[in-house]
């Protein structure tokens, strides 16, 4: 093979996170010649490596601590419960070794060729690649899709460290368990994060500038559960700024002031503080300037409806462009990307993308909530059912929460699904399933559903529409 | 259990069948879906399949015989085959309503209506519902294949079942008595003599269904323009002895009026397209509808392909669908799947009409009378055979000049028809 051909390729993806990996996978099973290039060293993007699996490896291992300590009231006991956080630390490790590793072999299974390395568009259709090895190489690609994905939105005046002031990377690796761990930031990174440490026995304190956690979440659902992270002594203070965060020798102090103005500051001291106001689209030096793709005022890499850039043949999907920052946004994007090249009709329904927190309980959602119908002006109805009154969740004991439908007063469309309680990143799979299909609360109410389960409270929610639910 | 096989609903003023042929025997395993045997009606022939597999146990009408629309044909019982999920038996598989017998349809109606097609069983369509918009099917009593569907892949969700239960397009034509009440008070004007309630019939509810379906989805509206048949009369007194001769078959003004179309729809693709979902579809295929009027009322067979057929072969297909439209032979798939169609009122004397789209074309023809007017050729008023010509066409993808320039060219083609020799 000669050195040309080495080096041109149908497609070239640029981040291998989960969007980028799923559109590389995608296109060589379309019959494209495809390199995928990372400067991580291993492919997963952050989700794999320092996002969604390490903090879900480390939640489940604090939720079975919890489990553990309350075994009791099962009737099990099991004397003293101890935490070896090191060994947690190689527990969640393995976790995101197992999940690369096997990334980087669906991607040879694909034949598609995985570069290391920091890539840098110097035209269209060329890429040069800065090797982590060392090393340069250029690759010419009919297409190229930039899939660089986002970085920790940094907070203005306040240094991050990764030691006392740390980001969701550094609070997925603190070396202690903290006395007290201050978080800015309620939204989903904070509150997951947050709970990983108060399950291990930190005090937790999260500071919020809005008056609400969880912006964009249903306001009912986030009220509520505000309400069971406070039972389980997580800390709120809503309403405030951080004006100031500085790190000290073994603990860090922090200072607020109301959101709403003036008002008198306070200082907080913690020994460790996370940063988790949100994140921006990772788009540094891709060479975006150089050949000129454009980004709107947020930074992010604007794209049509086929996710081309405005330059011809350089794409972008996930979290560089518009919309939530997700991985299974990312993915779904990505495939579309790839049927798009291959000439396949594709697309993305936007209206239907499910969010879940990972804490416990669960958090998740689909669809629109009651203040985006009410803003919309739609005529809304709602079947809202409580755990509580699930056969299943009792002898859980997971009776906190609700599943809460919101249909169409006029057409019974199913507009929103929202929950709250265990496995509701689970029990919302149904909910979309049912949207994408445009179904009414009345059919998900004529499904049968299994006894005794969590998903009959879906049914039950969907009955209550019509004021009919049964255990009720 | 055994299963019984029952005349289908045939289509409006179809009641009765003749059994042309068992393609079974009293003993032989059949499988869901295997055609049991054939029927002829007037208008069309059609399969009787299994809804069920097993062992065909018995024959009760022979080949011959003419049976009633649900009339049992035979019976199948459980055989080693497993039983497949039986489709639940067709709707009209109840005692056959007495429907007007052999009643010719309105024929005046120069509308061509698509093809008689026999409903399949209703309950092979529900069994795809979501749950919801089954219930409201059933409940009103819907005919689902006549619901447009907004979900994913053309879905019908509750929200379009309701809609259809609501505008009343879909209702379904199973023989479900009318209420009671509404028959008594419909009885005692009836008896009067003023009025005559009968019951409509599946084929006419299909037409209203369809009719209105187009109306309601297409923009439509109609350009005219008029022809002056003279040429065109002149060549065919000249030649339809030899073409008869040579072809076997009789020179009509149809051939010509297809050659224009073909001639006039390569040049103005939109009028052979269709609206599928965001997208429109040019075809680069001619499938023409035809309309053939027969003693039982307007049928449509659809000529395939005429853009590769010659004027012999075009008048040789219209004229076989001719006799297969009178002798019954007609099957569902000659009516299907035209992509314009030329419509005919001038048979029944009509002047000028404004035909009504077969969805999802987006150009139907209608043809008129020739009628002996003073016209004005070259500033002196002369007596010439002319005709009227609509096009009915779609104003959501054909532009109106389209719509007039394809019109015209039509008109220029049969004024003139060695046009159609030089493709000019």
């Amino acid at each position: 093979m000669s050195e040309e051909n080495t080096n041109s390729f149908d497609l070239v993806v640029i981040g291998s996170g989960p969007g980028g990996y799923v559109c590389a996978i995608r296109a060589a099973q379309l019959g494209m010649k495809v390199a995928i290039i990372d400067k991580r060293g291993a492919p997963g993007g952050t989700c794999l490596n320092v996002g969604c699996i390490p903090s879900k490896a480390l939640l489940h291992a604090s939720e079975v601590l919890q489990e553990t300590q309350h075994a009791g009231d099962m009737g099990i006991s099991v004397g003293a419960v101890k935490v070896d956080l090191e060994k947690m630390m190689s527990f969640k490790q393995a976790g995101i070794d197992g999940n690369t590793q096997g990334v980087t072999f669906l991607l040879k299974k694909n034949k598609v060729e995985e570069i290391h390395g920091a890539a840098r568009l110097t035209a269209p259709g060329d890429v040069h690649i800065d090797l982590l090895d060392g090393g340069q190489r250029s690759l010419q690609a009919k297409n190229i899709v930039i899939a660089t994905g986002s970085e920790v939105t940094p907070l203005p005046g306040i240094e991050i460290d990764e030691d006392r002031i740390v980001s969701s990377t550094g609070a997925l690796n603190l070396p202690s368990i903290p006395k007290h761990l201050v978080i800015v930031g309620a939204g989903i990174i904070g509150l997951e994060l947050g709970s990983v440490w108060r399950r291990l026995g930190a005090e937790v304190t999260v500071v919020e500038f809005l008056d609400r956690i969880t912006p964009g979440v249903d306001a009912d659902l986030a009220k509520n559960f505000q309400r069971a992270l406070k039972k389980q002594g997580i800390n709120f203070m809503l309403g405030k700024k951080v004006t100031a965060a500085k790190a000290l020798k073994a603990s860090a102090k922090i200072t607020l002031a109301p959101a709403s103005g003036d008002g008198a500051e306070e200082t907080l001291t913690a020994d460790r503080v996370l940063i988790a106001i949100g994140r921006r689209p990772h788009t540094q030096g891709l060479g975006l300037e150089a050949i000129g793709v454009t980004r709107d005022q947020q930074g992010r890499i604007e794209t049509d409806a086929h996710f081309k850039t405005n330059i011809d043949g350089v794409f972008a999907i996930g979290d560089v462009i518009a919309g939530p920052m997700l991985a299974h946004k990312a993915e779904e994007e990505g495939v579309a990307v790839a049927e798009h090249l291959a000439g396949k009709p594709s697309h993305v329904n936007y209206d239907v993308i499910p969010g879940v927190i990972y804490t416990a309980p669960e958090v998740a959602w689909v669809g629109r909530t009651e203040e985006q119908l009410k803003a919309d002006g739609v005529d809304y109805a709602v079947g809202k059912f409580p755990f509580s009154a699930n056969g299943r969740a009792k002898v859980n004991g997971t009776t906190e929460g609700f599943v809460k439908i919101l249909a169409d007063a006029k057409t019974d469309r199913v507009l929103g699904v929202h929950i709250l309680g265990a496995q509701a990143g689970n029990l919302i799979a149904e909910a979309a399933m049912a949207m994408e299909f445009s179904a009414s609360s009345e059919d998900i109410a004529r499904t049968c559903h299994a006894h005794p389960t969590l998903p009959e409270a879906v049914k039950e929610a969907a009955l209550a529409i019509e004021k009919r639910a049964l255990h009720m | 259990m055994s299963s019984e096989i029952r005349v289908p609903a045939l289509g409006e003023s179809i009641t009765e069948a003749t059994i042309a042929q068992w393609y079974k025997k009293p003993g032989d395993a059949v499988s869901v879906d295997e055609p049991l045997c054939e029927l002829e009606t007037d208008k069309v022939t059609i399969e009787v399949p299994a809804h069920v597999a097993g062992v065909l146990s018995e024959i009760i009408a022979k080949e011959g015989e003419t049976v009633e629309v649900g009339a049992l044909l035979a019976s199948i019982g459980e055989g080693q085959a497993a039983a497949a999920p039986a489709a639940a038996a067709p709707a009209a598989a109840a005692p056959a309503p007495a429907e007007p017998v052999s009643a010719p349809e309105p024929v005046a109606a120069p509308q061509p209506v698509a093809a008689p097609q026999p409903a399949a069983p209703a309950s092979a369509a529900t069994q795809d519902l979501s749950p919801a918009a089954r219930r409201v099917v059933e409940e009103h009593g819907l005919a689902p294949e006549m619901i447009a569907g907004t979900g994913k892949d053309g879905r019908i969700t509750k929200e379009d079942a309701m809609q259809a239960a609501q505008s009343g397009t879909a209702t379904a034509s199973a023989a479900v008595s009318a209420p009671a009440s509404a028959a008594t008070a419909g009885a005692s004007i009836a008896a009067s003599g003023h009025e005559e309630r009968v019951k409509m019939t599946r084929l006419r509810k299909t037409i209203a269904a369809r009719l209105k379906e187009s109306q309601n989805t297409a923009a439509q509206l109609t350009t005219f323009n008029e022809v002056d048949m003279s040429a065109l009369m002149a060549l065919r007194s000249e030649y339809k002895d030899l073409f008869e001769k040579k072809y076997g078959v009789r020179l009509g003004f149809m051939g010509f009026f297809v050659r224009a179309c073909v001639t006039a729809l390569r040049e103005i693709p939109a009028v052979n397209a269709e609206i599928a979902g965001d997208e429109i579809i040019y075809k680069k295929y001619v499938n023409m509808g035809v309309a053939v009027g027969t003693e039982k009322g307007l049928v449509v067979p659809v000529v395939r392909d005429v853009q590769d057929m010659g004027l012999a072969e075009i008048e040789q297909a219209i004229g076989n669908f001719g006799r297969k439209a009178r002798d019954g032979q007609l099957a569902i798939n000659d009516l299907q799947g035209g992509t314009f169609t030329i419509s005919n009122g001038g048979v029944y004397g009509s002047l000028m009409s404004t035909p009504i789209l077969n969805m999802p074309q987006s150009g139907i023809l209608g043809m008129h009378k020739i009628q002996q007017r003073p016209v004005v050729v070259n500033g002196d008023v002369v007596v010439r055979p002319m005709m009227y010509l609509a096009l009915s066409y779609d104003h959501r993808i054909v532009d109106g000049k389209e719509a007039v320039t394809f019109l015209v060219r039509v008109k220029e083609c049969l004024e003139t028809p060695e046009r159609l020799l030089l493709d000019i």
